[in-house]
């Protein structure tokens, strides 16, 4: 094998890619090989390094230092300078929001500096388009462990010792389940990776696929050798175009070694996996929902039990997993179940993967151990609310999930202090809501998710869902009464019960948390006929302060409703009847001048003459703080 | 880029073309689903026609054949526009002001999120999430994702759509 003096890892996550990594590796390439140095210097796109909004990412290994947010032009004098000179460009790197001085080494980071990575820990480091590069890192060396020399009993009783509980938000112990799959009675049994990733503002699993398809194969070939199945199927979400093309070329790449497909390993173990493109329904990643699915079916779920476990597909034992779950089953069988369950707490052991976006300065992906609390999370790696803004809550779990408030920043996480907090772990999505966010309208878009998600299989949450978002609509129109918030509780309380699956029971959690912790919003609503984030369009006006305004006519071009008036250098008005609140206005007026406010309540006619209880909103540009 | 002519032959699939994509699968019921996502990759939505043709062919009643292409989103059964314009209503999305961005889109479009204009140039779509938050708030055009969306943009990135019309 060559060996090169310099590795170049640029990120090829999602994110990444949409902001131009391909062309930065183009450029990169092009640029080594201008100066003739493809020799010592190796160009490896890799999957998500978790650093998001910092896209694209180059990593130059075995420096270590960690380059950001780069173009393409600046390809030339990053190669130059660092590679030729031995340089590092201090102009691209990581710079943190609170301090003026460049962070060159990514372990320096605080975004990476906390993180504790297992399943994300080839992230950044491999090809994931290269088995060999996988192999190099102890990759398949779980799968010969546990084909080789362990016992289908054996591989169970030390995943149930590890602790492992399922990444996909119930926390089912995973030991258990093989188990009981391994028990029920039934031929052929199967394997199923549930890839339907569809919590909004989730994107942990689609990260794992991309960066690193083969962990999760090989979680699965141990699986399916401890319950004794010789067939599995990925089911992974049509919106993940990379994810689906990664794990098609792993699969075929691990049936070109030998590692899936007959005699594997020549231990005598069959197994081969498929890969079912979801069509697009939310309640496919309902376990018996997604198996429905793979029969061809509509996403109907199903009552359980019996469980998958004991009939699953066609009617089958079969084990179905979350791809973070499957992801470290490898980790547990090469380093024994004792080192596993020495991380976390006492009842969730290992770590958790989180997307952190929303309200964030640091979106991105993280890893982090079981336990720390929710402050060491936004604060320690999300680097704090970005633009000046006070935090206000953060929305953990989904539309299943809820909001847990400022006071809870101290709790630490795990499958059980979420629940008693109101929330759940979900998948792990985690959007930081901050003081521009208005928790009723929160509360409506997440049940009307749920309203357009549910399948309308059972009553209760094919009616309560559209009747909850109703109440919710209605007060967020400033129609509301006392008498919808009982309710609305009441309602909630019916649905939780009576729902069929998970999707129903868990959609009143967005208003049982918040009602529970921003009862103070709601009666704003109600009985002030206020919005307070100015968020909710009904009680809201805009209105531009003539003591402020310049004249630019900038927002009178920009409006679309031609509601506003005035000429060059004078003060401009907005005409109420006319305005259709889209907020143009105050987007394009400029920072510089911050005209255009935004009040509540909503006085109609007074054009020009903010409220005088109101209070201002800065352009929604420098609330981003980008 | 495309000719009105070529541009039918595209959108309306010939009994040959529908053979070509449910030949392997003759009577397996299983790749319903499969079956239909290669019909709308191919022509961007299920013409009628080619809904019997796959009951036909995979041996599944005509009614369970429309109960899957109805309830999974990603299967269209009105045609679409030459323009697929995606607004990401995720909740990252949400919280960063992707519904100002949507609506913008509708007035500017002159449809709702889930219609194509009568033209047959534009179809607009609203999504639960596309797991890029850290670009929130996202629309995609044609594939091509913009980030960081305002309601000030958008007439920039449909005027960018556009141009590729007049290109020969």
């Amino acid at each position: 094998m060559t060996s090169y003096r310099a590795h170049l890892l640029v990120c090829a996550g999602t994110g990444c890619v949409s902001c131009g990594a391909f062309e930065v590796r183009r450029a990169l390439e092009d640029e080594v090989r201008r100066r003739g140095l493809e020799r010592e210097v190796l160009v490896v796109a890799t999957g998500c390094n978790g650093f998001c909004e910092r896209g694209p990412i180059l990593l130059v290994q075995p420096d270590g230092v960690f380059y950001q947010r780069l173009k393409t032009t600046d390809i030339p004098r990053l190669v130059e300078e660092h590679l030729v000179k031995g340089r590092p460009v201090t102009s691209l790197m990581y710079v943190p929001p609170q301090g003026r001085e460049p962070v060159p080494r990514m372990k320096d980071i605080e975004f990476f500096k906390h993180q504790r990575l297992i399943v994300l820990s080839n992230r950044g480091r491999i090809d994931p388009e290269k088995i060999d590069d996988y192999i190099a890192y102890e990759g398949y060396a779980a799968a010969a462990k546990a084909l080789g020399e362990m016992t289908p009993e054996a591989i169970i009783a030390e995943i149930t010792a590890a602790g492992l509980r399922g990444r996909g938000g119930a926390g089912f112990p995973t030991g258990r389940k093989w188990e009981a799959a391994r028990r029920a009675p039934g031929e052929p049994r199967y394997v199923v990776c549930n890839g339907d990733e569809g919590d909004p503002g989730a994107f942990m699993d689609r990260s794992v696929l991309e960066a690193d398809p083969h962990a999760v194969i090989e979680g699965m070939i141990i699986g399916a050798r401890a319950i004794g199945a010789a067939r599995g199927f990925f089911y992974i979400r049509h919106e993940y175009p990379l994810a689906l093309a990664r794990v098609g070329i792993a699969l075929e790449q691990a049936r070109r070694y030998g590692l899936l497909g007959r005699n594997i390993l020549d231990t005598g173990f069959d197994f081969d996996l498929e890969v079912v493109r979801g069509a697009g329904a939310f309640v496919s990643g309902e376990e018996t929902a997604l198996l429905a699915s793979i029969e061809g079916g509509r996403a109907y779920p199903r009552q359980r039990p019996p469980y998958p476990a004991e009939r699953g597909l066609w009617g089958k034992p079969t084990v179905i997993n979350n791809v973070e779950t499957w992801a470290n089953v490898p980790h547990i069988v090469r380093r024994g179940a004792d080192w596993f369950s020495g991380l976390g707490t006492a009842t969730s052991k290992g770590t958790k993967i989180f997307s952190l976006v929303g309200k964030i300065a640091n979106t991105g992906l993280v890893e982090v151990p079981m336990g720390i609390t929710l402050r060491e999370i936004v604060y320690g790696i999300g680097g704090g609310i970005p633009g000046g803004r006070k935090f206000k809550a953060i929305q953990i779990g989904g539309p299943s999930g809820g909001c847990i408030p400022k006071s809870k920043l101290d709790l630490a996480v795990d499958y059980e202090s979420l629940k008693a907090a109101g929330s759940m772990m979900g998948s792990g999505g985690m959007i930081v809501l901050d003081e521009d966010t208005c928790m009723v309208d929160i509360a409506l878009y997440f049940l009307r998710f749920a309203e357009e998600e549910s399948c309308g299989k059972c009553s209760p949450c094919r009616v309560g869902t559209g009747e909850m978002a109703r109440i919710l609509a209605k007060i967020t129109a400033g129609d509301g009464t006392a008498a919808d918030l009982a309710r609305l509780e009441s309602l909630a309380a019916t649905v939780k019960q009576g729902s069929l699956c998970g999707l129903g029971q868990t959609s009143p959690n967005p208003i049982l948390t918040t009602l529970r912790y921003f009862r103070d919003e709601y009666e704003a609503h109600v009985f002030d006929k206020r919005c307070p984030a100015l968020v909710c369009k009904a009680l809201v006006a805009f209105a531009i302060d003539p003591e402020t305004c310049v004249g630019c006519l900038l927002c009178k071009k920009a409006c679309p409703a031609r509601a506003i008036s005035g000429e060059l250098k004078q003060v401009h008005t907005i005409d109420q009847e006319i305005c259709i609140k889209c907020g143009i206005c105050l987007s394009v007026c400029p920072s510089k001048v911050r005209a255009v406010r935004k009040t509540t309540p909503a006085v109609a006619g007074v054009a020009g003459s903010p409220a005088a209880s109101a209070r201002t909103a800065p352009s929604a540009k420098s609330g981003e703080g980008r | 880029m495309r000719g009105p002519d070529n541009y039918n032959a595209r959108m309306c699939p010939s009994r040959v073309g529908l053979e070509a994509l449910t030949k392997r699968s003759k009577g397996r019921q299983r790749a319903l689903i499969q079956v239909l996502q290669d019909i709308q990759d191919r022509f961007h939505w299920l013409p009628p026609e080619s809904l019997e043709h796959v009951a036909e062919a995979l041996g599944v009643p005509l009614v369970q054949v429309y109960g899957v292409a109805t309830f999974y989103k990603s299967f269209s059964l009105s045609p679409r526009g030459r323009h697929i314009c995606t607004v990401c209503l995720g909740t990252a999305c949400h919280v960063r002001g992707g519904g100002a961005v949507l609506d913008e889109f509708e007035r500017r479009l002159g449809i709702a999120a889930g219609q194509t204009t009568p033209d047959g140039g534009y179809t607009l779509e609203r999504v639960n999430c596309l797991g890029a938050c850290a670009l929130a708030p996202l629309a995609v055009v044609d594939g091509r994702y913009h980030g960081q969306m305002t309601e000030a943009k958008v007439q920039s990135v449909l005027a960018g759509a556009k141009k590729k019309d007049e290109v020969p």
